[in-house]
This record gives structure tokens, sequence and C-alpha cells, in this order.
């Protein structure tokens, strides 16, 4: 496989080689020299049309991490503000050789778009609406870290569905491994059909308060203001009163219950401050791993074949053939 | 396959090991430490630790390396090889090292191997211990200590196979074009 467009792609095996590196990754980071030479030579674009602080700090640091050099670039100061399209802009960096383009942007698709007309690998870090696979895999990781497994849990995931691509990202890890996923918003909020394209594995839920029992994790999404060019919901203050995270809502859940969000977090609006900040959110913890999984991410489409998978029972024999 | 080294001649190549080590290697014994390279030098870097127990030797620790993250050659890897955890939990600064490897060949597993512990510390010398020696060095790397020497073919595979991992202690010899899709 040559690019990360979605985990929608991905079997179950190329999820688990995502998740299994990015132990080994995390493991560095205890390292006093964190840094290790695999992508030495390589160049990794980071292509960002949307702003952007976590996940385009997290891959460049993670691309630096691994000795890749990095390009930044960002729509606001570059050449796109005299019209350049997108792909005239992928194609410019691809003239200038670079291995992998890390693509941000605000319409669903425009990774796949550039994936299908550059030879370098492309890495899609959010597209519109779509997949947001860095995210949705690093949610795994931080779960699968926690929980030690997937398999049968049941998660939450809580608010604005409908703009957001963490939980589609989300919705397809989870239930290619095997989680019960309750979604959880205003109706207005929520697509209509994803029970049809996800299965029996997901539910939808119009009332927190039945969302949230027996969860044993929650993963809350940042309400999207600037994605809304409609009404959904009548006022902030009441989104809040309905759908916000608080710790007495907390303990509706399972008393082991963690809570995820993506951030960037509008606090004291879809979350609360004292569960952002207490004992049971893995926000910072997510972001860590986020580092460790976008560095498993790229080591593993670094190879002439891209990304490869071969079941964990028969790690052995790769290891043989890759001697 | 064929099966070059019994169980009887393995077991009987790691206590020479144990005791060339014994005998050959003069720093201070109490400043000794194994690494195994990952993954069949973890396994044969605890044996050789429990041997030189058994001959008198102090405790010596053990640790565990994998060298994938080092690799010069993740271009032309087939398959993405599934990473272990290195491990080495002592402090490398005033010890001697020894590598532990089951098959010497290239050379170019020793080389990451190097560049990835002088990131951990600074030993005060490395040494080399490999099971077999398969020969075909393409680096300037030799060992200091070997179990069994042979001189394989470019397009045969040695392969070491132990009890910890494999069930069995045995060397192979295979043709890579034979071995099918293996």
């Amino acid at each position: 496989m040559k690019d990360l467009l979605g985990i929608e792609q991905l079997s179950v095996a190329q999820i688990e080689a995502i998740l299994d590196t990015a132990r080994p990754m995390k493991n560095l980071f205890t390292r006093s020299i964190k840094k290790v030479p695999v992508l030495r030579g390589k160049t990794v674009a980071l292509l960002f049309f949307e702003p952007s602080t976590r996940t385009r700090s997290s891959f460049e640091l993670a691309a630096k991490r691994l000795s890749a050099d990095t390009l930044s670039f960002s729509a606001s100061t570059s050449s796109v503000t005299k019209g350049e399209s997108l792909l005239d802009t992928a194609k410019t960096y691809e003239a200038m050789k670079v291995d992998f383009m890390v693509i941000r942007h605000s319409a669903s698709g425009a990774a796949d778009l550039v994936a299908k007309s550059v030879k370098a690998r492309v890495i899609n870090a959010g597209d519109g609406s779509h997949e947001h696979p860095t995210q949705g895999l690093l949610d795994l990781f931080t779960i699968l870290d926690k929980k030690k497994r997937i398999d049968g849990l049941h998660v939450v995931i809580l608010g604005d569905i409908l703009h957001s691509r963490v939980a589609r990202s989300n919705l397809w890890g989870l239930t290619k491994l095997g989680a019960r996923v309750t979604l959880c918003g205003p109706a207005t909020l929520i697509p209509p059909g994803v029970q049809e394209v996800f299965g029996k594995n997901v539910r939808v839920c119009y009332k927190i308060e039945e969302a949230l029992e027996g969860a044993d994790i929650i993963n809350v999404l940042r309400l999207q203001r600037e994605r809304m060019d409609g009404a959904f919901f009548p006022t902030i203050q009441e989104y809040t009163e309905f759908y916000g995270l608080t710790s007495e809502r907390l303990r509706l859940a399972k008393p082991d219950c963690l809570v995820l969000h993506p951030g960037p977090m509008n606090r004291g609006i879809e979350i609360s401050s004292d569960v952002a900040d207490g004992p049971r959110s893995l926000i910072l913890e997510q972001v860590t791993n986020g580092i460790a999984v976008r560095m498993a991410v790229l080591h593993l489409f670094g190879g002439s074949q891209g990304l490869t998978a071969h079941p964990r029972e028969s790690a052995k024999v790769a290891e043989i053939l890759t001697e | 396959m064929k099966k070059i080294f019994s169980q009887t001649e393995v077991r009987a190549a790691i206590a020479k090991m144990a005791e060339k080590i014994l005998r050959t290697v003069e720093e201070p014994r109490d400043r000794w430490a194994l690494i195994g390279i990952h993954s069949r030098g973890v396994p044969l870097a605890k044996r050789l630790a429990a041997a030189l127990r058994e001959k008198g030797s102090p405790e010596i620790p053990v640790g565990s390396m994998d060298i994938t993250f080092y690799r010069d050659d993740m271009g032309e890897a087939r398959l993405n090889p599934v990473v272990q955890d290195t491990d080495i939990p002592f402090d490398l600064s005033g010890r001697t090292i020894f590598l532990v490897d089951d098959v010497l060949y290239t050379g170019r597993t020793i080389r990451c191997a190097l560049d990835e512990l002088m990131d951990f510390g600074r030993p005060d010398r490395v040494r080399l211990a490999a099971l077999v020696d398969r020969g075909r060095r393409e680096l300037p790397i030799q060992p200091d200590v070997v179990g069994e020497t042979l001189l394989a073919d470019a397009d045969q595979r040695v392969e070491v196979h132990l009890e910890e991992v494999d069930g069995e202690d045995a060397v192979w010899i295979a043709d890579k074009r034979g071995s099918g899709k293996e």
C-alpha cells in the first residue's frame, strides 16, 4: 500500500502492524537520544492547507525523530493565496523530489486526489469531514495501551459526528478491531445512514445518559463551529447542557472509563475542565502517543513496498525473510 | 532444508563460546554485559550468561536490542518486520559489552547494532560473539568469539533454531530459491 488515505482501506493486520510498531517507537522517547536513523536522507513535506498546531507539530517531530528532513508549507503564506491549485502545489513538491507528502485539506478526498497524481507517499492528515487516519490510529493505540484490548470494549463517540473526520476514522478502526460503538449527539449532528455503513456494532443514541451507561471509553469530539454554516442546535449553552461531558455524567459510565479528546478543546462547551484535567483523561497521553503512531506510519510506509502486513503469528517468519 | 548442526553440536558450540569468553577476555568480569540482537541473539545471550555463571562468573546482566530502526536497507525490505523492544537495563559506560547474534553474515546487522549501542552510551569495549560465522562479509567486521564456522553461498540461507523460539536447537541450511515462498 503506497498511501495512507483512511482507516477504511486498512486491513486488521495492517492496523495491527502500525500499532505494534508504534509501541517500540514510544519506547524511544525514554532514551536520552530519541532519534533513530531509519528515514535518513528522506524528505517529508508537510502540506497544511488548513490551520493545525498539534497534528503538524506531531508529524514534524515524528519525521525528525526518524532523521528525515521536513519541509513546511502553510496555505496562508504560500502561492495558494495567488490561486495555485492543490495539484499544482503537490506537483511542485514532487518536482522537488520529496518522499512523503503529509496533507491536510478542507476538501474530503484531497489526499486521495494528490495520491493518484504523485509518486511520493501521501499521508492524509485530515481531509474535510472524511478521515484523519493517524488520529484514529493514535486513539486506538491509546485505548489499547490502557485497556490492553479493543475487542469487546464499549466506546462512546460524543458530540459533532457529522463534521468529524476523527469520528469516521475512529468508527472504521474501532469496528474493524471488534469494539462496540455508540454515537451520541444531537440528531442534527449525526450523519444519516451511519448504521447501514458500519453495521450492528454501531448504535446511535440521542440521550447522553443512555449512551454513557457501561462505557469503557468516551471519545469527546470538538464542536466544529468553523464547519457549521447552518443552525444545528439552538445555542452553545443548550448544547453544553444536553451533551457536555461533566464529571457528574462521567459517573454514569464504568468506574474505570477513560476519556479521550482529539483537541483542540472547547473547555466548558463539549467537555468540562475538571474532566479534561482529571485522572480519567488521556488527552495529553494522546498527544505523546500521536508522535509514536506517526513515526510508525512514516517508517512502515517508507519501504519500497509501502505498508505490508503480516499476521502477528507469522512475525518470526517475517523476521527471517527480512534478514 | 538440511540440518547441519544437531542439538548436541549447538549446545557444545555455546559451551565453547562461554569458555572462549572466559579464556580470552581479560577485562574485569563484574563489568561485563551481554546484549542479544533480536530475535535469536536474545535467547542465545541468556544461554551464554547461564553458561558463564556455571563456570563461576559473577551474575552478568543481559540486554536485548532490535536494530530495525538502524537498518540502512529498509527500502529493499519486502515485509515490514515486527519490531521488538530494545531493552538495556544497565549503564553502558565502563563496561565491556558482548554483542551476541546467532548468525554472522554480511556484518551489516552488527554495524547497525554498533550505531544503536553508541546512541545508548559509551561502553569501554565492545566484543562480538556469534554462534555461526557463515562467511561472506561485506564490511570489515570480525567476531571475537564464534561457535561454528562455515562458508555458505550467497544464495543459501543459514538458520539457527533455538529451543526458546523454535522448539529445537539446530542449525539449518537452505537454498533460497528452493525454499519456495517461505
